[in-house]
């Protein structure tokens, strides 16, 4: 099978791999890139524990083909902390005790994120309305909810 | 909502700290199960059975070998040689090894939809992959049986040729699907019901349904060619893995090291073994490391549910609403194999109340379905849809409150249970006397289709064994080394009982938890004990390191240990009161002229100990045009004996009730008549979403366990038994109209709203 170039920025980096055609963006992350902080929890698009940003859209990353990011921008959770310390998201998803397992943790993480870029004043409607494709087994959502309510606070006032 | 439960008593003890694992969480760079990589690893695939039932004619992987990238192909044929006969101890008393083999790779015959035949080890996954499809596998495939009550059929097809009954602890020579038959029986049951004044009896039947966690099982081995064998894998015990996947491979335990992944999610699934045995056969015959990961497809066709069940329950009360009488008969399936966590039924349906004459039959059964894992409270949510919504019935009948009559009926210390078990202190009535009181039932519910439901259920804590290490760092800080695989923040749990002791702040001590070759031997994290019993293991070591530290303090005042003491979070000299030491202090003396500091705590606290119950407060909404039952407001109440770290206390109650929650309203396995799993995709078997529930609010009732020296009760599993019967009550307040079945889907709702509509055309079905 011919591998295919794509160029791309991944949290900030100019990446540049080769791929087959068939490999899933999830699949290239974590077995060629090394970012294993996407995680599989059904890879067909129905837990979102794989979720990133790619041009600023929140995609299951199972779902998209590694193809498709030529020349395209993706957020994985790795990208969320700066050398300054974490993501709003991060720490109050750390104060809030917002995960047990902490399996579906990036994939809420980053989904928040998309939510935050695009809504920085969310009800908790919309907070659950868009984390909807996000599934916890572990927590009932409560401190997930709660901690996204604490971010988008904490993020308004620092604006 | 949450109450703090910090007290003067404690420094640590009901504070709020970030866990210690938390940021390597929140950035990604935690390592799971299946992040787990190694020079020269392979990956590997499991053939599983497309049949419910069928015997294995012939299996040809020739093709599947020949295919350029293949490495190796492993079947039952690689796993030791069973007879019958053998049986081996897991903790869990005996079991068939022929038993624990099959379910790993099948032998003569598959005996559900998902069974594992054949492992690929391959250059990489679309390679396995590829390789699975190049196997043909010649089945005779046999009529398969899916539900408890036809497998107890006396024509029904049987699993297994030499299975027979366990009678009441006789082994019988009646070949059956029939496992084992248990009976509990206390006073007079028949005399009880001839006396009681009110007596109701009704069947109920719950569905099949998974924990759910979000990380499929997973699996990398490594088989050295000095016969090392290590095991990567996310489980809730890294030493039962060990003792299992030794008996599955006939390898000396001593041999077999395992080192415990972090493990997203289990409730009780992560405890048997699959992968591991495979991944090892594969590793032995390649010389690679190979690593496997099960699909989600898998993880639901080939790994442990909770059984569905059967339950017929009677109950006698007198006029006053005093239960005078039980008598439950239960039967759980136990899936391809026996071992239904039946006698946890037995012994939970009476538990939350006194009823002084009570028969239990249990009966566990095995079906075509995979083999039933624990789930959270195993068997208790089952049997408290029966009793808590016959408690609402019987309550309705006499006028009485909800809380009223289960406050009259409430076990407490003292009462003698139908397993004869004699409670010590145990919190059943303040969780409900916390419900009665709570803002929650206080405010009235308003509203056509609306209607509030009230429910308690109840766990033991397992104690078993743990015990941990703590060596003190010259800075004064110290490393917790732990056994317990940390599933929800157990590893600060642990650390703020060790920290407690000696008044240091939580983050000087880091817990880790260890592989198999770094710690002693730890029972799984569950039955409710990893925070009761390891957190017990942990204060005896900070006690250890306190004897030890003072010791060094006296070495180094020239005094007799009798001379120091450890008080006001310091060393102190009874003789030279200006003389005193600090922890870090005397860490960083210690550290230069003593010898170094490790202590430990081991513990081996039983079975049965404390015991922790949980109440809900359940307010719906239905809409009767599509079936759909909304939850409005949902509060949870337990008691947690003392809360060591409350959002995570509060963490166990909210994940428990959610779980219920899609128990009761949305998730079961669907059958076609060819015993094949239907919906093995979360799309199609739903669990609960952010969506579909509000906040959960969270009461925390702390009645000290006698048995813990900060009054633990493990809270991980209590609160998954109440909510599907409070649901139930909920929508019979709201509807009129009683389920008796689980799931209470949309069909069902309107399927029962049409039927009290027929029945009763000209009442208004609700609201009035």
């Amino acid at each position: 099978m011919n591998k295919i170039h794509i160029q791309s920025k991944i949290n900030g980096e100019n990446i540049e791999f080769l791929c087959e055609p068939r490999q899933s963006l999830l699949e290239v992350l974590r077995e060629d890139l090394g970012f294993t902080g996407s995680k599989e929890g059904c890879n067909d698009g129905n837990c979102g524990a794989c979720s990133v940003i790619m041009n600023g859209i929140l995609v299951d990353s199972c779902l998209v083909l590694a193809v498709e990011i030529q020349g395209k921008e993706i957020t994985t959770v790795e990208g969320l902390a700066t050398v300054d310390g974490l993501h709003p998201l991060q720490q109050k998803f750390l104060e809030n005790a917002s995960l047990q397992c902490g399996i579906c943790t990036p994939g809420f993480l980053v989904a928040a994120k998309a939510l935050l870029d695009q809504n920085p004043n969310p009800t908790e409607h919309e907070i659950r309305h868009w984390l909807a494709g996000n599934l916890c087994r572990c927590t009932g959502y409560d401190k997930i909810i709660r901690a996204v309510q604490d971010a988008s606070a904490v993020m308004s006032k620092s604006a | 909502m949450s109450n703090n439960s910090g007290n003067g008593k404690y420094k640590i003890i009901g504070t709020r700290p970030i866990r210690h694992d938390g940021t390597e969480k929140v950035i990604g760079k935690a390592i799971y199960g299946a992040d787990v990589r190694l020079s020269g690893m392979l990956h590997g695939q499991v053939l599983r059975s497309p049949h419910a039932h069928a015997r294995i004619k012939s299996i040809d992987t020739s093709k599947a070998e020949a295919l350029e990238g293949v490495r190796a192909v492993v079947t039952s044929d690689d796993l030791p040689k069973t007879n019958e006969d053998d049986m081996i101890d897991l903790g869990e008393g005996m079991t068939r090894l022929k038993y624990i083999r099959d379910n790993i790779l099948a032998s003569d015959k598959v005996l559900y939809r998902g069974h594992a035949v054949v492992g690929v080890a391959a250059n990489n996954q679309q390679i396995a992959d590829e390789a699975l499809s190049l196997i043909e596998v010649e089945y005779e495939v046999l009529p398969p049986v899916v539900t408890v009550l036809d497998a107890m059929k006396d024509d029904a097809p049987l699993l297994h040729d030499t299975l027979t009954t366990d009678e009441l602890g006789e082994q019988t020579d009646k070949k059956s699907n029939i496992a084992a038959h248990l009976q509990h029986k206390l006073g007079d049951p028949e005399k009880g019901f001839k006396d009681a004044d009110i007596v109701i009896e009704h069947e109920f039947h719950t569905a099949t349904v998974h924990q759910g966690y979000i990380e499929p099982h997973n699996g990398t081995a490594v088989w050295n060619p000095d016969g090392q064998l290590t095991i990567w894998t996310s489980t809730q015990g890294a030493f039962v893995v060990q003792k299992q996947a030794a008996a599955v491979l006939d390898h000396p335990i001593s041999k077999v090291k395992v080192v415990p992944t972090e493990i997203g999610g289990g409730f009780g699934g992560k405890i048997p073994i699959y992968l591991e045995p495979v991944a090892a056969l594969l590793s032995r015959k390649t010389g690679h490391p190979v690593k496997l990961l099960m699909t989600r497809a898998g993880v639901f066709e080939g790994t442990g549910p909770t059984p569905g069940s059967y339950v017929r329950l009677k109950l006698g009360a007198d006029k006053s609403g005093k239960l005078v009488a039980g008598d439950c008969y239960l039967a759980f399936e136990a899936g391809a194999y026996p071992g239904s966590p039946m006698f946890c039924g037995c012994m939970c349906v009476f538990a939350c109340y006194e009823i002084p004459n009570a028969i239990v039959n249990g009966y566990d059964v095995v079906v075509n379905k995979p083999k039933s894992a624990p789930y959270r409270a195993p068997g208790s949510t089952q049997v408290a849809f029966a009793i808590e919504t016959m408690l609402d019935e019987i309550a309705e009948k006499l006028g009485m409150d909800a809380f009223e009559i289960r406050l009259l009926n409430a076990a407490k210390e003292g009462t003698r249970r139908v397993d004869d078990l004699v409670y010590p202190r145990i919190g059943c009535v303040e969780t409900m006397e916390a419900g009665k009181a709570s803002d929650h039932y206080n405010t009235p519910l308003e509203g056509p289709y609306r209607g509030r439901g009230v429910a308690t259920g109840y766990w033991f804590n397992i104690g078993f064994k743990s015990c941990v290490t703590a060596s003190v760092n010259e800075d004064g800080t110290v490393n917790l080394m732990e056994g317990s695989t940390d599933i929800g923040g157990s590893r600060t749990s642990i650390a703020m009982q060790f920290a407690e002791v000696l008044a240091l702040p939580v983050e000087d001590v880091n817990p880790r938890v260890g592989d198999t070759g770094e710690i002693g031997y730890n029972d799984v994290t569950g039955g409710s004990r990893t925070t009761y019993a390891t957190g017990y293991a942990a204060y005896n070591a900070a006690q250890d390191v306190k004897e030890q530290m003072i010791e060094r303090a006296a070495n180094h005042w020239e005094l007799k240990a009798d001379d120091v003491e450890f008080a006001d979070e310091v060393f102190k000299n009874k003789k030279d009161s200006s003389k005193q030491l600090t922890f870090k202090e005397l860490a960083k003396i210690a550290s230069a002229d003593d010898s170094p500091v490790i202590g430990k705590g081991s513990v081996n606290l039983g079975f049965n100990i404390g015991g922790s119950f949980a109440t809900n407060i359940v307010d719906v909404e239905v809409d009767p045009e599509t079936g759909k039952v909304t939850i409005l407001r949902f509060t949870a109440i337990q008691d947690a004996g003392k809360a060591i770290h409350p959002s995570y206390v509060e963490g166990q109650m909210q994940g428990g009730s959610v779980q219920g929650i899609g128990w009761a309203l949305n998730e079961e396995y669907f059958y076609n008549a060819d015993g094949k799993m239907e919906n093995s995709t979360f799309l199609d078997y739903r669990i609960p979403t952010a969506l579909d529930i509000p906040m959960i609010e969270t009461i925390i009732v702390e009645v000290p366990n006698p048995s813990h020296p900060y009054g633990v009760r493990g809270v991980g599993e209590a609160n998954i038994a109440p909510p599907p019967a409070a649901i139930t009550n909920a929508i019979y307040n709201a509807l009129g109209v009683r389920f008796r079945e689980l799931p209470m889907r949309p069909d069902r709702i309107i399927a029962a709203l049409a039927a009290k509509r027929e029945a009763e055309p000209l009442e208004a079905v609700a609201g009035s």
